[in-house]
């Protein structure tokens, strides 16, 4: 197909190098420099789309971000972007894109019958029809997300590298056309750093697409003379391709920068994306302002366009959209795209609802020979792929449509005025205000350093809008601290503008009819007649008619159907516009890639994973490995032909009768040091420290004010004035950034000192009756005998030739040892421990077996039988708590509530079925029927196969539990069948402590 | 993000830091002679300030001092920035 909409010259297009591209299938060229846009208009395509709810043939509307129809699925594979604007997408030599929600395909499309549904689904449709019955919501939602929706995401992961950034400046401006140009400009001769951002590819903005002049020059021209100028400053940093899409507090923009999109795939290096973070010093919003449509039956029809980007898609593109073309407007500027036209040798036709006025553009428009036909309305357009007529009526007149004329076209021009783009100035905190003479909002006051500028301060014309960026960009340098010589000042053209006349909607004001459709939002086919249907059901609040309708909830956030929305509710309601008032602007501006925020924090960069040094080890012997917070550690070592629960046996009998070693280096290890260290101790820990020995552990348990067990750990005294405290592998850093706080904030005058050594040492567990001989044969410069190495001491020592810290401390029960060894050491001195255990048939294990034992012995997992709500007293640690000292969390264990009667108590549970393991977390019932109101009493909150008893056992917080030792209580099993349990003694296995303490 | 000078390393992202809640509430020095409804005061009741309110702040992922910010709530202007919250010294 040859480009039969391209003009024979002009725009800023290469037109010696052709690029060929495919939409839908079908093969066409566009020059460097098109959009997908605006290649397919130089291809006579305009049919680019179905709607999103009625399936209706849509075309491109606009030139730019606030296209809400021409969205195309662009490229495939993990390539695959859904719902891209084809006005934004640079042509590159091989692009792909397709039309999203059709199926099979655009022409053919199987829902396009739902077209002449339309008045039997207006909105809120959904909500009304699909409640009953209710079972079938989950098919009726799956038949909806068949109808409705827009592209696919991507299936496959995308190869793309992304990337983050941060910047600081003293003015960053946004937007790069005329406004952001000047401001720019007369910021940068201060000398001060400037960011200057813009989403196009080339700056200019509107310039791009005028025929205006500046300084008597032509306006292309002026902004590569003040680009040049830009750029040759040191200090001015210039983005293209890059979208400001949030404004943060504390004037924090968020930006993305898109580096390879235009090229073609195979040409696509290094990184797609990036996203900038740029604190600025002042900001200059000079985002400029969107045409909006004017509302009338049909008005959806491929071949209605806002008039602005007809003239871009003539003047920056060189392609003409239409031949015969008829302009609608309320204001003046739709008559640049009528002499635009004219220009291009197209029939034009102005429709103007105004009665003639002393206008420039007018006068102009009448010099070139353009018919007018003023205080005129747009009624109705009429076609079926394309828009073929328009029936137009006089504006006194609009509403018997019997009396209108039928105007035939192939393109329809409307302008209904400009929305000036506040979204940043929202975001940012300031309030819009309504400004009656061009019947839109305009920034309010700033809640931030920020200014509004140009179009976006509904400043519409050229040399207001140069004026008022020179002035803004030197007093935002001024601001930041720059002398300011000379604001620059440039003239243009003078003209006279006649004022705008508000014009919303034309037509009939009924309710959803058989009458054509006046569209409103075209992403969310949203019409008037839901607006008004919104209006009489109650939904008078904007934010409440936004929802129920869904205007402006698409990818385009209502960009172009928005205030029209409003305007539309505010006559249904009676109310003033400004009454009705905007809903809220959010962050993104645009659709932001998930790429962009993950930046290169992907994979083990997001969630880094935490080895031991003893890794390379447990994987070698086939270990199966169990997450702790973002540790690896070994769950357990299976033996061939061994599963779960005959390796965690092995483990555990093997330490019980033998010897078993455990890697316990991931626990937290916190170095105290200083003259208070024990005061410290004394003030966190709910036990007494003064009396500790050098050379001994005690245990501690660690409480949060509201007396909550929230970490415990053992403590070795090593000096005077030197402890080693271990705290839960998942709380090393909590417990750490605990104790700094007290003693930053609360205990200055104390001096110690905290360091985290956690990952400097490994830690090695040796339990089991050969432990002493295991160690013994690789520890000889220490005495190893009960008596002068008793239980809970500790002692420097030399373990396989390397200085080590060992403790005889016990968390299975049995005789233990907990060797720490410098890290780097770590692995030798593991290696000689297994050697030397080989004669006693040491086993290595994995944290189940661990946890297997300390269960048998009832010793508390903190997180486990803990969960923010369990004082020691309810777990039975009333031991561990002394009673002559304040600490963290003591005055709470005598509220009333902490230290009421039938609070949950840790106890033991036997299962009435020793082969049944109670699930984790099953409730605790006093009846076994389950009938009636049955209050729980508790919760199971570990539960293993014992196979030193033989039997199930569990561990339970249930209410009274201590009182209710030998009582039988019911614990629900899954499908709500209950098993009798006998609750018990929260220790099943040596309940005196023999054999850890054996002598 | 707001924009927040600690005292130790100048102005750095709010993502740097972790904020504590309202600042200057002393611990009691003698918990134990407190009536319930005097330590749950301490425990629980906060201002919850529309305005001005003098919050802790921790350079979590800085020096990992913790000081005093008086923000506003409405705005999220930062006013003042002080050291640590002299709160201990007073109370002893």
């Amino acid at each position: 197909m040859t480009q039969s909409h391209r003009l024979p010259q002009g725009g800023r297009i290469d037109r010696t190098r052709p690029l060929d591209f495919t939409f839908n299938g079908s093969r066409y060229q566009g020059y460097g420099g098109d959009t997908l846009a605006s290649a397919l208009l130089a291809n006579g395509v305009h049919f680019v789309a179905r709607s999103w709810k009625y399936h209706r043939p849509r075309g491109i509307v606009a030139a730019g971000v606030e296209e809400p129809n021409a969205l195309v699925q662009l490229e495939t594979g993990g390539r695959t972007i859904p719902n891209a604007r084809a006005t934004e997408i640079e042509l590159y030599s091989g692009l792909e894109a397709t039309s999203v929600n059709v199926e099979p395909n655009l022409e053919r499309d199987r829902l396009r019958i739902l077209q002449r549904l339309g008045r039997f689904i207006p909105a809120g449709f959904y909500y009304k029809t699909f409640m009953w019955p209710r079972r079938l919501w989950p098919q009726y939602e799956e038949l909806i997300r068949q109808t409705a929706g827009l592209g696919r995401a991507p299936g496959l992961p995308d190869p793309d590298r992304y990337d983050k950034t941060y910047a600081h400046c003293d003015v960053l401006v946004v937007g790069a056309g005329p406004a952001g140009l000047a401001a720019a400009h007369s910021a940068a001769r201060t000398s001060a750093r400037v960011m200057l951002l813009d989403d196009l590819r080339e700056p200019g903005g509107s310039l791009l697409s005028t025929h205006a002049t500046i300084d008597g020059a032509n306006a292309e021209s002026w902004v590569s003379k003040i680009v040049a100028q830009l750029r040759a400053c040191p200090d001015v940093t210039i983005l293209g391709r890059t979208t400001v899409f949030g404004y943060h507090d504390h004037n924090l923009l968020t930006a993305c920068e898109r580096l390879t999109d235009h090229l073609p795939l195979d040409k696509r290096r290094g990184i797609r994306e990036r996203q900038w973070k740029i604190r600025a010093k002042r900001v200059i919003l000079a985002t400029g302002a969107h045409e909006r449509p004017i509302v009338f039956g049909n008005n959806d029809l491929p071949g209605i366009m806002l008039a602005s980007a007809v003239s871009t898609y003539i003047r920056r593109y060189g392609v003409r959209p239409g031949s015969r073309a008829v302009v609608f407007t309320n204001n003046d500027s739709a008559y640049r795209a009528a002499l635009d036209l004219k220009a291009s040798a197209a029939d034009v036709l102005v429709i103007d609802c105004r009665p003639a006025r002393e206008s420039t553009l007018q006068q102009q428009a009448r010099e070139h020979g353009i018919e007018i036909l003023h205080e005129s309305v747009v009624l109705e357009a009429d076609g079926k792929l394309r828009v073929q007529a328009v029936k137009v009526a006089h504006a006194h007149d609009a509403s018997r449509s019997n009396r209108a004329r039928t105007i035939d076209c192939d393109l329809v021009c409307v302008s209904g005025g400009w929305n000036p783009a506040l979204h940043l100035f929202a975001q940012s905190g300031g309030t819009a205000q309504w400004k009656a003479e061009s019947a839109c909002f305009v920034p309010g006051a700033s809640k931030q350093p920020e200014r509004s500028i140009g179009a976006a301060n509904g400043e519409p014309s050229l040399v207001a809008a140069l004026r008022a960026g020179a002035l803004a960009g030197a007093q935002a340098a001024e601001m930041t601290g720059y002398s300011v010589q000379h604001v620059p000042l440039w003239q243009t053209d003078a003209s006279i503008d006649a004022p705008l006349v508000p014009l919303w909607i034309t037509g009939e004001r009924g309710r959803a009819s058989r009458s054509a459709k006046q569209f409103v939002d075209f992403q969310n086919d949203v019409i008037a007649a839901d607006i008004r249907l919104a209006a009489r059901e109650g939904y008078a609040s904007v934010e409440h008619m936004k929802r129920y309708t869904t205007l402006g909830l698409g990818t385009d956030q209502g960009k172009l159907g928005n205030i029209n929305g409003m305007a539309i509710l505010a006559e249904a309601l009676g109310q003033a516009i400004p009454e009705t008032g905007t809903t809220t602007f959010r962050p993104n501006y645009t659709p932001v890639s998930f790429g962009a925020y993950a930046g290169r924090e992907l994979g083990d960069f997001f969630d880094p994973v935490r080895t031991t040094c003893i890794h390379a080890w447990h994987l070698e012997r086939g270990a199966a490995f169990e997450d702790v917070g973002s540790w690896k550690r070994p769950h357990y070592y299976p033996r061939t032909g061994e599963d779960l629960h005959a390796a965690v046996s092995r483990e555990c009998q093997t330490v019980r009768n033998a010897v078993g070693i455990f890697d316990a280096s991931t626990l937290g290890k916190i170095d105290v040091q200083g003259r208070d260290a024990v005061a410290l101790l004394d003030r966190v820990y709910t036990s007494s420290w003064t009396n500790l020995p050098i050379g001994k552990c005690r245990y501690g348990l660690m409480l949060d004010e509201n007396g909550m067990v929230f970490d415990d750990g053992v403590t070795a005294r090593l000096g005077a004035h030197h402890y080693l405290m271990s705290t839960t592998t998942g709380g090393a850093a909590r417990v750490l950034s605990w104790m700094e706080r007290w003693l930053q904030t609360e205990w200055p005058e104390l001096k110690v000192y905290l360091t985290s050594v956690s990952e400097h040492f490994a830690t090695f567990a040796l339990a089991g009756p050969f432990a002493r001989r295991v160690l013994q044969k690789v520890c000889d410069d220490i005495d190893l005998s009960p008596a002068a190495f008793p239980f809970m001491g500790v002692r420097e020592a030399t373990v396989a030739g390397v200085a080590a810290r060992v403790m005889r401390i016990s968390f299975s029960g049995e005789l233990g040892y907990e060797v720490n060894v410098p890290a780097n050491f770590g692995r030798a001195v593991w290696d000689a421990l297994v050697a030397a255990g080989d004669e006693y048939g040491i086993t290595p294990y994995g944290t189940e077996a661990m946890h297997v034992l300390r269960a048998e012995k009832g010793y508390i997992i903190v997180g486990q039988d803990t969960d923010g709500s369990v004082t020691p007293l309810d777990l039975g640690m009333q031991g561990f708590i002394a009673r002559d000292k304040d600490f963290l969390g003591k005055r709470s264990l005598s509220r009333s509530d902490t230290a009421a009667h039938d609070r949950k108590q840790l106890v033991g549970l036997l299962a009435d079925d020793a082969s049944c393991v109670l699930r984790e977390g099953s409730q605790i019932v006093n009846d076994a029927t389950g009938r009636g109101a049955t209050l729980p009493l508790g919760h199971v909150t570990s539960s293993y196969m014992s196979p030193t008893l033989g039997r199930s056992i569990a561990l339970a917080l249930v209410k009274r539990g201590r009182e209710r030792t030998g009582e039988d209580v019911f614990v629900v099993l899954r499908g709500g069948a209950t098993m009798r349990a006998k609750i018990c003694s929260p220790v099943f296995y040596d309940p005196e402590g023999t054999r850890q303490r054996v002598e | 993000m707001l924009l927040i000078t600690c005292p130790w390393c100048g102005p750095r992202a709010e993502s740097e830091f972790t904020c504590g809640g309202e600042a200057d509430i002393a611990r009691p020095l003698h918990p134990e002679t407190l009536t319930d409804e005097a330590w749950g005061e301490y425990l629980f009741m906060r201002r919850n300030t529309r305005g001005l309110h003098r919050e802790q702040w921790h350079h979590s992922f800085g020096c990992r001092r913790w000081f005093v910010v008086e923000r506003d709530t409405v705005t999220y202007e930062v006013r003042a920035v002080d050291g640590p919250t002299p709160a201990a010294g007073s109370a002893r």
